[in-house]
């Protein structure tokens, strides 16, 4: 009698640590999350005298992957460099009296100046567009919300065209749909090109892992863009002292007429 | 080669700046004028903004008029009291056209005022100039009688009040058209339109100043508005390129010296009449841009971008 009590009371002290090493065990193999860690090659792009366009290539690592769903590509990684927001105004020309003048326009607040876009297929395939339109995916997703006045509500779709697509055809908008590659079962690369009429400022990079289809997780880095050396100098002088910059730019022109006038009087 | 503009904000090819400037400076060597109204529409052709297109050409106008008027000056074909005159209305009228020029870049309408002045000025301008230089070759061609312009003539112009006297022109005039064209040349000048081209034939047709002092006085009123409007963008709307402006000038200046040798080889009034021709060509040129149907019918405009 004594004996079966103790078997008991030990079968049910023992039963509640049975069960949390159970749970330990899922935890480590199915529930623990994906990790993605990203790097780029430089965070600084300078933009010097000859700058005609730089290409920037971000490395990025994928922890805790289930090996069976990577070999399927059930993994789908974008990585996108997004510029400096500003304001735009999309204008509309029409026809007036023969000649086409700015009749409509529409400004989108907060707009990136530039985007460029890297995946591993097109973002279409990769998730929901309810997904891309919350997290600002993509070309076709950027949030681009009208301020002031509106007027005709049914316009917005044409001038939210229109700009991405102008944005697209000046180079400042690019997308690249096998621009991520895997090296390796867990590493990635992906290169994203910045063309020459790149804007100044702070850009950021963004890697978006997605597993299947459903977001996962996502990093991101700033990398800035400057003007260096003489570049510079002479955009702070424009900027800081634009009487004395306005002066110098006069006296230089005086100069460089009176030189020519000198030198070929005398030949 | 290309080489980066930091105020434009983009990269360019080097060798096309240069044949520009140098094209534009052999022509306003050949012609005599300072060639505002060619090397804008060329520069906002090549996708450098307008803003900056406009600053940056009345920069590279000062070098090309500098580099005209030191021999001019030393010839005394500069009537400074004239001058001073159409220099106060010619800054007078450029502090007003920046405050319009502004305005109407924040509305958006810039392009559209540029382009149809040059039109309307350009094509005026030009069809006189080539309508009076092709009678002047006809009468030279059929010996016909000259037509003698009248030394007592008196056209409205002459009876306005407040007289002076110009010593060197040799003149008793009103002092109201004067400052009236410098201020008109002057408003026109923060649009990009140097006003040599308007200021010259409007002196020897509407003010009936001798030829000899027309290129030296008007060279003078241009090199102080153009100087001047340069400072005020630079100071309001930070938008002089002194990269783009140098190489501009530097090939400007040497195109100009050989614009004025093949100048000197070539008759008055043919030099007017291919002048005429020239400036119709450009003000046709941005007709047509104004009238067919653009390729895409949008245009953006970021805040940040040359604010």
């Amino acid at each position: 009698m004594i004996v079966r009590t103790l078997l008991l009371s030990a079968a049910l002290l023992l039963a509640p640590l049975v069960a949390s090493a159970q749970v330990m065990l899922d935890q480590a193999t199915a529930v623990l999350p994906e990790t993605m860690e990203i790097g780029t090659s430089t965070g600084e792009i300078a933009i010097t005298s000859d700058f005609a366009g730089a290409d920037l290539t971000i490395f990025g690592a994928l922890g805790n992957t289930d090996q069976l769903l990577l070999a399927i590509g059930q993994y789908d990684v974008v990585v996108l460099l997004e510029g400096p927001r500003e304001n735009a105004t999309v204008r509309k020309k029409e026809r007036v009296f023969g000649i086409w003048v700015n009749t409509q326009s529409m400004t989108f607040e907060h707009v990136p100046e530039a985007y460029s876009l890297s995946s591993t297929r097109a973002i279409d395939s990769v998730t929901t567009p309810l997904e891309l339109n919350d997290r600002g995916i993509g070309l076709d997703h950027i949030p681009l919300n009208p301020i002031g006045f509106i007027g005709d509500v049914a316009n917005m779709r044409e001038f939210r065209d229109a700009f991405r697509r102008l944005q697209e055809t000046g180079g400042l908008y690019e997308r690249d749909p096998s621009g991520v590659r895997f090296v390796s079962s867990s590493l990635f690369k992906a290169t994203l090109r910045l063309p020459a009429n790149v804007p100044n400022g702070v850009h950021t990079v963004r890697a978006y892992l997605f597993k299947s289809g459903k977001f996962v997780t996502e990093k991101s880095l700033p990398l800035r863009v400057i003007k260096t050396g003489i570049e510079q100098t002479i955009t702070d002088a424009a900027h800081e002292q634009p009487i004395a910059y306005g002066c110098f730019a006069v006296l230089l022109a005086v100069l460089t007429g009176w030189t020519a006038s000198f030198v070929f009087r005398k030949s | 080669m290309s080489i980066y503009l930091p105020i434009a904000e983009l990269s360019v090819n080097i060798f096309v700046i240069l044949g520009m400037g140098a094209a534009v400076g052999f022509l306003s060597g050949m012609f005599g004028v300072g060639g505002g109204f060619l090397i804008t529409p060329l520069l906002i052709f090549y996708n450098i903004p307008p803003v900056v297109a406009v600053a940056t050409g009345s920069n590279q106008v000062v070098a090309s008029s500098v580099s005209g008027a030191i021999s001019h000056f030393k010839r005394g074909s500069l009537d400074l009291k004239l001058g001073s005159i159409l220099l106060a209305g010619g800054l007078v009228g450029s502090t007003l056209g920046l405050w319009v020029f502004v305005v109407l870049r924040r509305v958006g309408q810039i392009d559209l005022i540029i382009s149809l002045l040059y039109v309307f000025l350009l094509g005026t301008v030009g069809t006189l100039m080539l309508w009076e230089s092709v009678n002047a070759m006809r009468r030279a061609a059929g010996k016909g009688k000259p037509l003698a312009r009248k030394p007592g003539h008196h056209n409205w112009v002459q009876r306005l009040p407040l007289k002076m006297r110009f010593k060197k022109s040799k003149l008793y005039l009103s002092v109201i058209p004067v400052f009236g064209l410098g201020f008109f040349v002057g408003v026109l000048t923060p649009m990009g339109i140097g006003g040599g081209f308007i200021l010259v034939p409007a002196m020897i047709y509407l003010l009936r100043i001798p030829t000899n002092v027309v290129v030296g006085t008007s060279l003078f009123q241009v090199i102080f508005v153009t100087g001047y409007t340069t400072i005020v963008q630079a100071a309001t709307n930070y938008s002089v390129d002194i990269v783009l402006a140098f190489v501009l000038m530097v090939a400007g200046v040497i195109g100009a010296q050989y614009g004025v040798r093949v100048g000197q080889r070539l008759r008055g009034e043919q030099l007017r009449a291919l002048l005429g021709l020239l400036v119709l060509a450009v003000g046709v040129r941005l007709a047509i841009a104004l009238i067919v149907t653009p390729t895409d019918i949008y245009s953006i405009v970021m805040e940040g971008i040359n604010k």
